[in-house]
């Protein structure tokens, strides 16, 4: 084979994610009812965030041998997580052939001021940002897609609409400025001026940008979705709900038809019991706060 | 010419960008309703096949895209789209369109970190291949020409009305696969006034 450009390559892959719904699965049963609901990829993490919120202590990455045994129930991609900065929990999702990694704040971070140098590895890697900034910074450490923080394992929408708006307006103001302007724009977010020019030009990240953190229900990755993002994770909304399968299908049809309200309001009938969830003034740890 | 091009999930911006650079008329579908309208051929673009093909059966698009599909309507299918054209699925049971003659092997390069590119023949000329957790095709029928094959693999391949490729030419500059496909449409047009 030819001389390949993996970073293309893994950009790629999360296009081809695009205008779909990733999903949180500790079990292969799960993996193959979110697969049946119609996941575009599913997300293999011993404990869902909702519960990792709940037991405390220290998250790590995933038993391997769980992950393969949901990679052996699915035909499409499996992502997992690794903690924030602990390149060696990276190189052993790459070693088992992880189609996508996510360097993510639900874990406890690694590692409390670097992250991870993703442009050491053939595999992609998602990472979550709050704001423009963080996007851009984990875009040049090779994050091949982006995702907004959200507030993991809490069924609140709140802080994903906070994120994406941040980000949304932040890419707006640099589309309208002067190009005088963007060396400015550049040492304010503490990135690089290529990468604010990319946006000034552009109006759009260089990579995918998905919602993710506390979507529960057909109207909130709606709402995500009409907000800009292009796709979206649903963590613990899904299996800490009372009837998971209908409502991952219901997610996934609102994701496709985001602006058909009439749609919506069919999807969102008789789901069974949503996630309870907690506010977010209610929680002790910010998982969006890790990582900046 | 119009060209509708399915957008229930994955790459299909990226089709309507190319399409839109050669001065096509596009249109998205998502629903029934989106098909009320002059359509000279459509697109089913790469993404994951068992969402696109379980979202065509609950939206009720199979049996209409079917129907017009049987009734020579132009179709390309890049990579998902070729799965969900296809006849046979060798090593996966899933809904899909089902009615082009060949055999096909769903993520017939494994995971990931088989995704490559690379230049080949497409047609006669040398192109730009970009293939993603693709397929190939295993097994043709007597109906199908064979397009395309990369190390012995046969990755495009036409019938009749359709048209399908293992790689994705929606993520490359050259446009000779849209160029091929709206000779297609253009000699069915004629056909059609004949």
């Amino acid at each position: 084979m030819t001389e390949n450009n993996r970073y293309a390559l893994n950009k790629n892959l999360a296009q081809m994610l695009k205008g779909g719904v990733i999903m949180d699965v500790s079990t292969p049963q799960q993996a193959r009812i979110a697969q049946e609901a119609g996941a575009s990829a599913v997300m293999a993490l011993e404990r869902i965030p909702a519960d990792i919120r709940v037991a405390g202590g220290v998250a790590r990455m995933s038993d391997p041998k769980m992950i393969k045994s949901i990679q052996a129930a699915v035909s499409i991609p499996v992502m997992a997580k690794v903690r924030i900065g602990h390149f060696v929990e990276a190189q052993i999702l790459q070693e088992i052939q992880i189609d996508f990694i996510d360097e993510s704040e639900v874990l406890s971070p690694a590692d409390d001021k670097f992250h991870i140098d993703k442009t050491n590895f053939e595999v992609p890697f998602v990472c979550g940002a709050k704001n423009l900034g963080e996007a851009l910074r984990r875009i040049s450490e090779g994050a091949a897609m982006i995702r907004t923080k959200g507030e993991p394992g809490t069924g609140d929408i709140v802080q994903a609409v906070r994120h994406m708006r941040l980000m949304n307006a932040a890419i707006k103001k640099i589309t309208s400025m002067a190009e005088d302007e963007l060396f400015e724009e550049a040492k304010q977010l503490e990135v690089s001026y290529e990468a604010v020019k990319y946006i000034h030009e552009n109006g759009k990240l260089p990579v995918v940008n998905f919602a993710a953190g506390g979507i529960a229900t057909p109207a909130d990755a709606a709402l995500m979705m009409q907000l800009g993002a292009e796709g979206v994770f649903v963590g613990s909304g899904i299996f800490k709900s009372g009837d998971p399968a209908k409502r991952a299908a219901a997610i996934v049809k609102a994701v496709t038809n985001y602006n058909d309200a009439k749609m919506i309001a069919a999807l969102s009938e008789d789901l069974g019991e949503a996630m309870v969830g907690i506010n977010e003034s209610e929680i002790k740890v910010l998982m969006a706060e890790r990582g900046q | 010419m119009r060209i509708g091009v399915l957008a229930l999930q994955g790459a299909f911006i990226e089709h309507i960008h190319k399409l839109q650079a050669l001065g096509i008329d596009t249109f998205e579908i998502r629903q029934p309703a989106d098909l009320q309208t002059t359509c000279d051929g459509l697109i089913i673009p790469g993404g994951e096949s068992t969402v696109i093909g379980k979202l065509l059966v609950e939206l009720q698009l199979l049996t209409p895209l079917k129907n017009a599909i049987q009734a020579g309507l132009p179709v390309l299918g890049t990579c998902a789209g070729l799965i969900l054209l296809a006849k046979t699925i060798s090593n996966a049971t899933q809904p899909g369109i089902n009615t082009m003659d060949i055999v096909t092997t769903r993520n017939g390069y494994g995971r990931q970190l088989g995704s490559f590119n690379t230049v080949a023949t497409f047609a006669g000329e040398k192109i730009p291949m970009v293939f993603i957790r693709a397929p190939y095709i295993q097994k043709v029928g007597p109906q199908v020409e064979v397009l395309g094959q990369v190390e012995g693999r046969i990755i495009a391949a036409r019938q009749a009305n359709m048209l399908a490729t293992a790689f994705h030419p929606e993520l490359t500059d050259d446009p000779k696969v849209y160029q091929y496909f709206i000779t297609m449409i253009n000699q069915q047009n004629q056909r059609r006034v004949v």
